[in-house]
Order: C-alpha cells, then sequence, then structure tokens
C-alpha cells in the first residue's frame, strides 16, 4: 500500500498540480497578509476561501485523478496485491497531496509574518485542520463517486454537483426550514443540522472560536455553549472524522465487490 | 443720620467677611480632629484644610458655606456604614479627598457624596473607592463635577450603585471625570441643560452613560469602553452627542449607543468602533447624524421600528458585517452622501461620487431579524449569492432605502 501511495504521490507531484495548488495557497496567503497584516483579520478572510475552494478542488482533483490512473489501475489489478491497498494507496496520495499543499503553502505566509507571536495562532491551526478535513472527505466522496460511474461525463456531474449540494443547496434547504417553523424552538435542530454537513460544521467551528461569535447573539450562546467547549470541539472534530472514515470504508467495500 | 455709621461697619462686615475667612486645619494632632468636628466649629465661607492622614467619619453633614480642601489626599474611612458627605448647603467645594468604604443598602441610595437640593456646588479632583453610589446630585443646579476618579468593584446589577447620578439637577458640569466598575457610570433623570465632556467610562457593568428623561443635554469628547450595553439614551429630548468614542462593547446584548425615544437629537463625528451593534435606535424621530465613523462592529446601525425623518450624511462605514439592519418595509429616513466600504460601484465622471446608488441593508440581516436562528449561516456561500441576488433587485428589503449618492473617497 505504501509503494502504491508513494507511486501516487510522485505522479501527483511530477504532473505539477500539487506545485500549482501549492503556490496558489503560497500566493494567496501572502497576498491576504499584504493587505490586511493584521493574522487575526486574514484568518478570517481565509475561512471564507477555504470553506468554499477547498472541499471543491479536493472533489474535482479526486475525480479526475480516478479517471486518468484508471488505465494503471487496471493493470495493477492484475497484479497480486491486494484491492483495499491499491484503492487506500491511491486514495492517501491524493488526498495526502492536496492536504500538504494546503497546510504548507498557507503555513509559509503566514510564519513569516510572525504567527508565532501573534495569538491567532490556535485559530490558524484550526482552519489548518478543518481545511485538511475538508480534503480528505471530499476526495473519498469523489472517489466513490468516480468508482461507482464507469461514464466520464456523469461521474464529473456527480461530482460537482455534490459540492453545490453541500456547499449551497444545503444551507439553502435549512435556511428555508429554519424560516418555515420560526414558531418553534429551533436550536437543537440548527446544532443538528450543522453537524451533518462537513462545510457547515467547519464554518461554524471557526466562527466560534473568532471575535465575531459575540454576533451570533442569543443563538450564538447557545452555539458557543456547545462548540466553544472541548467536549464540543471533540465531538465536532469526530464529526468530521466520522465524515472521512464512513467514505473511505465505502471505497474500500465497492472496491472489493466492483468487476472490473 | 445717626446710624450711617453703623449701617458703614454692618456693610463693611458683611462684605468683607467672606474675604477674610478663616483657614481651620483639621489633622488627628490638631486640636480639631475630625471633619465633622471642623464642619461644626466653622463660620460660614471658611476653608477646612484637611491634612494627610485617616479620618473614619461618616454621615458628615455640611449645611453651612464652607470648602473641604484636603491635602495630599487625606482618606475618608466610612466603614461601610453608610453615607459619608451630605452637602445640603449652596456654595459648598470639596477638593482632594480620598473617600472609601461607602455602606451598601438595598432601600437607601448611600452615596460618598450627596448634594441635596443646593446650588453653586463644586466637587474636583475627589478620588472614590469601594462605594456604593458615589457622586449623587438631588435637586441641585449651577454646579461643577470636575476632575474625579471613582473605582468601583461591583460585580452585581441589584447590589450596586452608579458613579454619578443627577437627579433633577440643572444646569450642571461633569468634566474630565474617570469612573470604572460601577453600575452605570454616569446616570441621569429629569435632569436638564446639563454638560458631560472629556469623562472616560470603562468597564461598567450596565451603561457607561444612561439618560432617562433628561433633555437638551450634550455631552462632547467622552471615552465609553467595554461596558456591559454601552450608552443609553432614552425619552429624552434635543440632545447633542459630539465627538465621543464608543468602543469595544462586545457581547450578546451589547451596544455602542442605545436610542430609545429620542426626538430632535443631534449625533455628529463619534467614533463607534468594534461593537455588536453601533447604535440600536427605537422610535426615535428627527435625529441628524453626520460625520461618524463605524469601524468593524457587527452591526453599525440597527433599526427597531417607528423612526422618522432622520438623516444620515457623510458618514463613513468601515468594514461592518452589517452597516444597516431594518425590521420593516417602510423607510421615511434619508442617507446621503455615506462612505460605504462595501460599495462595489463605479464615479464614471470623477466627482467623488459614485454613480450606482448603494443599498445598505443586505437580504440576509433582514432574514435575520425575522428567524434570529439563521445568523448561524453567517458567512456561508448560500447567503453571499441571495445577498447578490437582492442587491440588483430588492424584493424584501425596503427599495427606497438607499445612498443615491455614496462617496467614492472616506468622508473627512
Amino acid at each position: 500500500m505504501l509503494k502504491i501511495l508513494k507511486y501516487s504521490f510522485y505522479d501527483l507531484m511530477r504532473s505539477r498540480w500539487s506545485y500549482i495548488y501549492f503556490l496558489f495557497y503560497l500566493s494567496l496567503g501572502f497576498i491576504l497578509l499584504f493587505l490586511n497584516n493584521d493574522v487575526s483579520k486574514a484568518v478570517i478572510t481565509l475561512m471564507n476561501i477555504i470553506i468554499v475552494l477547498v472541499p471543491l478542488i479536493g472533489t474535482i482533483f479526486g475525480v479526475m485523478y480516478y479517471y486518468n490512473s484508471k488505465e494503471f489501475t487496471e493493470l495493477l489489478l492484475a497484479q497480486p496485491i491486494k484491492r483495499s491497498s491499491i484503492f487506500l494507496g491511491q486514495y492517501l496520495g491524493v488526498a495526502g497531496s492536496l492536504s500538504l499543499s494546503l497546510v504548507v503553502g498557507l503555513g509559509i505566509p503566514f510564519i513569516l509574518y510572525g504567527l508565532f507571536r501573534s495569538d491567532a495562532i490556535f485559530d490558524f491551526t484550526l482552519l489548518l485542520i478543518t481545511g485538511a478535513f475538508l480534503t480528505l472527505i471530499f476526495t473519498a466522496l469523489s472517489f466513490n463517486i468516480a468508482l461507482s460511474n464507469e461514464n466520464k461525463i456523469k461521474g464529473f456531474g456527480y461530482a460537482v454537483l455534490l459540492w453545490l449540494f453541500l456547499a449551497v443547496i444545503y444551507d439553502g434547504l435549512f435556511l428555508m426550514s429554519l424560516i418555515l417553523f420560526e414558531e418553534y424552538p429551533l436550536d437543537t435542530f440548527s446544532l443538528g443540522a450543522t453537524l451533518l454537513n462537513p462545510i457547515d460544521l467547519s464554518r461554524t467551528l471557526i466562527l466560534l472560536k473568532l471575535d465575531i461569535s459575540a454576533l451570533l447573539g442569543y443563538t450564538g450562546a447557545i452555539f458557543r455553549r456547545f462548540f466553544g467547549t472541548d467536549q464540543g470541539l471533540i465531538v465536532s472534530l469526530s464529526m468530521l472524522l466520522l465524515w472521512t472514515v464512513l467514505p473511505v470504508w465505502r471505497l474500500l467495500y465497492k472496491s472489493k465487490k466492483k468487476d472490473f | 443720620m445717626g446710624n450711617l455709621p453703623t449701617r458703614i461697619i454692618l456693610f463693611l462686615l458683611f462684605s468683607v467677611s467672606p474675604l477674610c475667612a478663616k483657614t481651620i486645619p483639621v489633622c488627628i494632632d490638631c486640636t480639631i480632629k475630625s471633619v465633622s468636628e471642623g464642619v461644626a466649629a466653622a463660620a460660614d465661607f471658611d476653608t477646612l484644610l484637611i491634612k494627610k492622614g485617616t479620618y473614619k467619619e461618616f454621615n458628615i453633614l455640611i449645611d453651612k458655606p464652607l470648602t473641604l480642601l484636603g491635602e495630599n489626599y487625606p482618606v475618608i474611612d466610612g466603614e461601610d456604614q453608610g453615607e459619608i458627605i451630605r452637602i445640603v448647603s449652596d456654595n459648598v467645594t470639596i477638593d482632594g479627598l480620598f473617600i472609601i468604604n461607602v455602606g451598601t443598602s438595598y432601600t437607601t441610595d448611600y452615596a460618598a457624596i450627596r448634594v441635596v437640593k443646593s446650588e453653586n456646588f463644586l466637587i474636583q479632583n475627589v478620588v472614590l473607592e469601594k462605594l456604593f453610589f458615589g457622586i449623587y446630585l438631588e435637586k441641585s443646579n449651577h454646579g461643577k463635577v470636575y476632575h474625579n476618579k471613582i473605582i468601583g468593584d461591583a460585580v452585581d446589577e441589584y447590589n450596586s450603585g452608579n458613579g454619578i447620578q443627577l437627579w433633577y439637577s440643572h444646569h450642571v458640569t461633569v468634566d474630565r471625570n474617570i469612573v470604572q466598575g460601577v453600575r452605570d457610570g454616569i446616570y441621569l433623570e429629569f435632569s436638564d441643560n446639563v454638560t458631560i465632556n472629556n469623562n472616560r467610562s470603562t468597564n461598567n457593568l450596565r451603561y457607561g452613560l444612561h439618560f432617562m428623561f433628561s433633555n437638551d443635554d450634550v455631552y462632547t469628547d467622552n471615552t465609553f469602553e467595554n461596558n456591559g450595553a454601552g450608552v443609553a439614551v432614552m425619552f429624552s429630548k434635543r440632545i447633542k452627542m459630539v465627538g465621543n468614542t464608543f468602543m469595544r462593547n462586545w457581547g450578546t446584548a451589547a451596544f455602542g449607543m442605545l436610542l430609545k425615544e429620542i426626538n430632535d437629537a443631534e449625533i455628529s463625528n463619534n467614533t463607534f468602533e468594534e461593537n455588536t451593534i453601533g447604535i440600536n435606535i427605537e422610535g426615535s424621530n428627527r435625529i441628524t447624524y453626520k460625520n461618524n465613523d463605524f469601524i468593524n462592529n457587527g452591526w453599525a446601525i440597527k433599526v427597531l421600528g417607528a423612526c422618522y425623518t432622520n438623516t444620515f450624511t457623510n458618514n463613513n462605514f468601515l468594514y461592518n458585517s452589517f452597516d444597516i439592519s431594518y425590521n420593516s418595509k417602510l423607510n421615511d429616513n434619508v442617507f446621503d452622501q455615506n462612505y460605504w466600504s462595501n460599495y462595489t460601484g463605479y464615479d464614471l465622471d470623477k466627482n467623488g461620487i459614485g454613480d450606482v446608488p448603494y443599498r445598505p441593508v443586505k437580504l440576509f440581516s433582514y432574514i435575520v431579524n425575522r428567524t434570529p436562528e439563521t445568523i448561524i449561516l453567517l458567512r456561508s456561500l448560500f447567503m453571499d449569492i441571495i445577498d447578490f441576488s437582492e442587491k440588483v433587485s430588492p424584493v424584501f428589503t425596503p427599495d427606497n432605502l438607499m445612498d443615491a449618492n455614496p462617496l467614492m473617497k472616506k468622508a473627512s
């Protein structure tokens, strides 16, 4: 498995996409800090970008990589290697290189601008952790879609739809249901609905750690009591972990059954 | 004619007597050992010179025009017994005292210095610590409270008092005081024509400054920082608020300034920075907002119904999460020539005024007003998209609520 992981990883490095992705985050970090010069303010702006872009890039990359390396995968399948090692290796290769680009690309400018001397270090670490989680989650989801769809166009379509659903449509439905049932107590509902979507969960988690949480008012107080505590942090992180483990498990399960 | 010399003598006696007023020293080793004894021994217009030391006294009644002058801040310790100084005479001056340990009571408002039905008083350079109420002016007019320092240690609202309280007191000047850690920093009730300048009211439990039923007052160049809920101006008319700074009133129920039933006021050149709500307006009419800066607030201005004919001109709205929030579809207020950092229009004729009107009310702020729980969707992509579509064609927000002439550069 490690060999395949290494192969996928180097393959991505050679294809230069990882570098472009890395350079994109590097320049983004520098430009944000250059314009803002305030680490904690830059973290907020960065959050807006991370919760939208990271899932999108993870999804597109995952689907693209799977379809592109399909022939090679079929070649590997003919060898006496466990199927789980092949797919897990490929998945970790893609997700690992993407997360590494994100963490290093954003980490360098922030460290150069004095992150260690700022008290935003915890927020920033949380931002990177959720960013890495989002990469892992959305790459796994896209691998699942690609595995279940032989048709490339269909696979791409479903993958983009999935991103669109979790990033935009879910919030729309969430909002509609909040307005529709406004006469009822909605605290538990909104808490649950937030936990169920990894993008919303990451956004809430970071927002509540930032200063602007006071904005959230009365509802915010309830959320804060949940997410703000260590216990809430553990629950949300394990929720993110569950979101990663479930698609990976399905990926392995499906790949074992699939007739190539 | 024979009584003419007597008249001259009497005239001389009366006109000269304030000039040759005595100075009575009070100290631990003097013949007069306490402030109360000093007051009893003094004649009108005398000066009590209180030397450095600790005087354990309370209920000091000043019933004649005197000057109490402290030398090197003598301490008057009330030992939590009750009120410390009560002034019931006109023309009293208190200067340079250090008063501590005012008694706490749930039935009587004990104060460190209470002025009752007296005129022309002057309270200056006084330091108050461990107090219940600080300086309490009761039906006393034409006085001055100048350069005092009031440092409380209030924890709960129900058993703490106000720093400087004015009750039915008109034409009073409150200048250069520092008030912190009490319930309300400065509180005015039924007090007209009061001037409040250059004070610093910080870290108070409730409001930094609180107006109730007080008209024609002016407050300028004060700083209100980190108070429980900022500054509240309620049920008052013709208040002028100029050049004040409202900062860091962060919290679930905090605002920089609360206006409730305020009419004909003028609010200009103030700075509102990092407050959850910059100004919260309820039922306030004919107010002019000019040259104010709203920086990094959650809501710069939150309008909650029944506000008519207010004008907002030449204000700077910089990096607020929401610029304006409305809870109704009706708008009778005018926004003109303000600078909005969120403005994305252009200025083709280069006259410094944007060619496209700016709509300061976002759809999201309208939704949040309706269903507060939706605030959890703050900063989500979906909200940005519907905000954008609402901006292009307003459906839910008042369509005449816009700044037709937004400035391209910050108003100075």
